[in-house]
């Protein structure tokens, strides 16, 4: 069996998001990290792993799309214990939007051929529009499992615990499928000393657009079909009045704000 | 002029009330033609609510055949409806389901896609809020049919009666749609108070309650708000996952926001940072939060909250 987790490479989530002059989103000049949500999705690829009937025989493949330093992405969850990585890189593909990196992710997945699991988390940290997972889903032809807040399989029969807007449910799919998770879905696992030094030796592969059968022309930010037309920076917020309570003074400073600001 | 498709978002043929705000904003593109997926029976009355807010044209779509899947077969009814109608955009309510159909639509129309706009303008071009609030992006779609996910709050529906011509649309659903098979669905049972990510006012607690939320459900119910909550409070069990505000669940922006023992860390302020207005009450005066805020009270939520409550409550009465 064959398990793909799709890792994304972005900015240190506390550090400030800035954009470049032709705006995009600067993703060299800030440290990078796996993506935080991505890692529930790594940690969901190994259970499932881990509770397959011959471990041994399943593989799990982080696969990443992006610059050079997104191989950080790999290289984290190669230490959580993925089994390969595989990264595309190609100057074409910076300023993709989801619909080009879907793309490039769905022709790298064909590429590793025979996926029976595409595992994604939720969303980037890094403004994720949290429409990638559908978008494979669509291009792939497999079944979309996605917000899975709990995932259980029966061989190649999978049910989801989706966290819906006005609903729980459950989702049924059977055969190769594409799930995405949640946060809720279980704590990631923090690799050890002796996965750290063992995942410096897993095969990693690195293909370009070329590699995986995908026009330069189709990606990047000349063939985004959205278009920026212009980045303003949100003027900082003013620092507001505090006050500290005292026997009750509080509650009625603050019963005055908010009869100031005509909430009552 | 144009037909503009907005996507009726309805809970048994109850019409939500973003779905008037995409109304309103689609009267600014084009002619609104709403779309309803659902029960036959509940079609007469989705249409009824949606011409009051300027729906021209109704298209009804029978779901009993489709109802049992997840997503993948909405889009292809739009995409179908789309291939009829030659819409100026598609407008679709920015929540889970929404954005996830305007996904998939977007790679069969091989349409641009906008998520999560805060506003749109004739064009259309969008205005999105991003990297926790820190910037403003005005964009357009420039290849295909515009697909937009439009959040809760963009715009004040307006009433003004459309026609509402109800058409009946018969979509053939292929079987590659019908894969992930909705096997159970258990709907959130209602709290009473406003939704999250449509209430004017916002009262959430963190970790700082202690568990305990009786003070921040007082308080929210003197203002008529609804009540959020931090991911420290959601995990440790005293309120369900869906109060959570933040990165990972509820993106809200309303009017007055209040957090109740929350520090503030960047993934909690990622749902919140837009509101309008924002107080807080901590009992540490070096909590991040107070960088937030437009008022805020350094004490013990337990005493502070209901005290304010009593207060609110005798000043309205
Ligand atoms: C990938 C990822 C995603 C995340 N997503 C989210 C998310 O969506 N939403 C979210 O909220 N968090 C999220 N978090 C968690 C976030 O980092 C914080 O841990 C969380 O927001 C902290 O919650 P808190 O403010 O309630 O708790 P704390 O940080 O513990 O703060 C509690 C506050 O209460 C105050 N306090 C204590 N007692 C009282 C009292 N009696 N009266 C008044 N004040 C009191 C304290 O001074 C303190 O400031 C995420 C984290 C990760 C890694
Ligand atoms: N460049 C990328 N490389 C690999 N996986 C990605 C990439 N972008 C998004 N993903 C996956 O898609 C999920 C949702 O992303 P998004 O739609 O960008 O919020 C992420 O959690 C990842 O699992």
């Amino acid at each position: 069996m064959k398990i793909v987790v799709c890792v994304k490479y972005v900015p240190d989530a506390t550090a400030d998001q800035q954009f470049e002059s032709d705006n995009t989103v600067n993703r060299v000049a800030v440290a990078g990290e796996l993506s935080g949500l991505d890692e529930y999705a790594v940690e969901q690829a190994l259970q499932l792993k881990e509770n397959a009937e011959d471990p041994e025989s399943v593989t799990v493949t982080a696969l990443t799309v992006g610059p050079e330093d997104a191989a950080t992405a790999v290289t984290k969850a190669l230490q959580m214990g993925a089994d390969d990585g595989a990264q595309v890189v190609d100057d074409a593909i910076a300023g993709s939007d989801a619909l080009a990196t879907s793309k490039v992710l769905a022709a790298a997945i064909n590429k590793i051929g025979d996926v029976d699991i595409v595992v994604c988390g939720m969303a980037s940290t890094d403004g994720g529009m949290g429409v990638l997972p559908a978008m494979l889903a669509e291009r792939l032809d497999l079944p979309q499992m996605t917000y899975g807040s709990l995932v259980q399989n029966k061989g190649t029969e999978f049910r989801v615990k989706r966290d819906g807007d006005t609903a729980t449910e459950v989702i049924g799919a059977s055969g190769s499928v594409v799930i995405a998770v949640t946060d809720q879905s279980g704590e990631p696992r923090i690799g050890g000393f002796k996965q750290i030094v063992a995942a410096k030796k897993k095969p990693r592969e690195v293909w370009s657009l070329a590699d995986i059968g995908v026009d330069a022309g189709e990606v990047g930010l000349s063939a985004a079909w959205t278009a920026v037309e212009s980045v303003e920076a949100r003027p900082p917020r003013t620092a507001g009045e505090i006050v500290t309570d005292e026997g009750g003074s509080g509650a009625k400073a603050l019963a005055d704000f908010l009869a100031s600001k005509k909430f009552i | 002029m144009s037909e503009v498709l907005v996507l009726i978002d309805h809970v048994d043929g109850a019409v939500k009330k973003p779905t008037f705000e995409l109304l309103t904003i689609a009267k600014r593109l084009g002619e609104p033609s709403a779309v309803f997926i659902g029960a036959a029976d509940k079609a007469a009355g989705a249409a009824e609510a949606v011409a009051k807010y300027g729906a021209e044209k109704v298209y009804t779509v029978d779901d009993a055949e489709i109802a049992g899947f997840l997503v993948a077969p909405k889009a292809e009814v739009l995409q179908q409806l789309a291939g009829q109608a030659s819409p100026a955009a598609i407008l679709i309510s920015s929540n889970i389901e929404g954005k996830e159909i305007a996904a998939r639509l977007a790679v069969k129309l091989e349409s641009g896609l906008i998520t999560d706009a805060v506003d749109v303008q004739a064009g259309p071009v969008t205005t999105q809020s991003v990297f926790a609030g820190s910037y403003t992006v005005q964009a357009k779609v420039t290849q295909g049919t515009p697909i937009i996910t439009v959040k809760p709050n963009a715009a004040a529906p307006e009433e003004s009666a459309g026609a509402g011509a109800v058409e009946a649309f018969a979509a053939t659903v292929s079987e590659s749609a019908k894969k992930a098979r909705i096997t159970k669905s258990e709907p959130r049972v209602s709290s009473g108070r406003p939704e999250l990510t449509e209430a004017a006012i916002i009262v959430s607690g963190g970790r700082g309650t202690g568990g305990n939320f009786e003070p921040v459900d007082a308080l929210a119910d003197s203002l008529g708000a609804a009540v959020g909550a931090s991911r420290a409070a959601v995990d440790s069990g005293w309120v369900p996952h869906a109060f959570q505000i933040g990165q990972t669940g509820k993106v809200v922006s309303p009017q007055l926001y209040i957090a109740a023992g929350i520090s503030g860390a960047i993934q909690h302020r990622a749902g919140m940072q837009t509101s309008k207005t924002i107080v807080a009450v901590n009992k540490d005066e070096e909590a991040p939060i107070f960088e937030l805020v437009d008022f805020g009270v350094v004490g013990d939520l337990h005493s502070v909250l209901p005290a304010a409550a009593a207060e609110i409550t005798q000043r309205k009465a």
